[in-house]
């Protein structure tokens, strides 16, 4: 897994939301009262104490997932006279595979260099973004509750096929010139 | 029902475990170890983002939102939900937390949906950092423009469907 990048479990972005929680915090204590701001603090502990072995599960599932995928296979799977098949095929495995960004862009660059067409490309990216299940786990999940992702995943199931179908008529009609259809 | 999910979330975790551990023991401890440091690794992000969004959904005004985002704010409200999304900046922490807020206070199920598509396709700074520089441009360009429709498609279908 040498695409893995270590990443710091503190970096900017964290410690803007870390500031703006903060300053949230502050001021619903000094307008609402200790006892509201206790009533919260509570509650979302108690929410986060909940969300614990989901996240761990999540992680773990992750790097078996990443172990056992056969990663050269793919790239035969998704090629260039693919057809309808291989839009559906980057799909699945666009929502299979785990990672973060840092895994699955240079994943979606070598299926193209692998001769993998655009269409296939943008379906990949797009299904693993709306229905990676590693984020709707670990990020979602707990955040939304089961009832409101469920919904969210099943009104997001065709759209990286719509997306994927278009994406390949446009670098057919647009791009045609470029001999990379 | 979230017993379950998590019952089942562990069951597949212990299969695909043995799994591993049928091919190579050794690969399968990297594997657990690597996926604990994860674990670890997301713990403080995860706590200030579900603390964090309790304090920012007691502050944030509900009438103005109800109004904005709210479920009889139509195509206007459909429209700035999928803005607000693209131009959030952050991890999923941000955009989960900001969602789960404005839907706390008064938006619409389909506003809060367009705002969760549109966050997780057009993240501004993932696509800058993460996909521009391994990606053909061109791929990159014709990924976002097939996009664009995707976030009112879904929120379209919750609608239709008036779930969840």
């Amino acid at each position: 897994m040498s695409l893995r990048r270590t990443r710091s479990p503190f970096d900017w972005s964290a410690a803007v939301i870390a500031a703006l929680a903060i300053s949230a915090g502050v001021v619903v204590y000094l307008r609402d009262g200790q006892e509201r701001f206790l009533a919260i603090l509570l509650e979302d502990v108690g929410l986060f104490g909940t969300m614990l072995p989901r996240i761990l599960a999540g992680c773990l599932m992750g790097a078996f997932v990443t172990l056992l995928l056969p990663r050269e296979a793919v790239a035969r799977w998704v090629g260039a006279d693919s057809g309808i098949t291989g839009i559906l095929i980057a799909t699945v495995v666009g929502a299979i595979l785990p990672g973060g960004p840092f895994t699955i862009y240079p994943v979606a660059g070598a299926l193209l260099i692998a001769g993998a067409d655009a269409g296939a490309a943008c379906a990949f990216v797009i299904s693993w973004t709306l229905l990676g299940y590693a984020r709707a786990i670990v990020w979602e999940l707990p955040f939304f509750g089961v009832d409101f992702v469920t919904w969210r995943i099943l009104f997001s199931l065709p759209l990286p096929i719509l997306a994927g179908l278009a994406a390949r008529i446009i670098s057919k009609f647009v791009m045609k010139g470029e001999g990379a259809a | 029902m979230s017993l379950l999910v998590d019952l089942a979330l562990w069951a597949i975790v212990v299969v695909l475990g043995l799994i591993a551990a049928s091919r190579s023991q050794s690969l399968c401890i990297d594997a657990i170890r690597g996926g604990v440091r994860d674990f670890l690794q997301l713990l403080p992000r995860i706590a200030i983002g579900v603390i964090g969004s309790g304090y920012l959904a007691a502050l944030l005004p509900q009438a103005l939102i109800a109004s904005w985002l709210g479920p009889n704010s139509g195509a206007v409200g459909l429209s700035l939900a999928s803005l607000a999304g693209a131009l959030t900046p952050g991890g999923p922490v941000v955009g989960f937390a900001l969602a789960t807020t404005a839907l706390k206070s008064g938006a619409g199920a389909p506003q809060v949906i367009a705002y969760t598509i549109a966050w997780a396709l057009f993240a501004l700074q993932r696509v800058i950092i993460f996909e521009v520089p391994v990606m053909p441009p061109r791929v990159v360009w014709l990924r976002v423009l097939v996009s664009l429709p995707l976030p009112f498609l879904g929120a379209w279908m919750a609608m239709v469907v008036g779930k969840p």
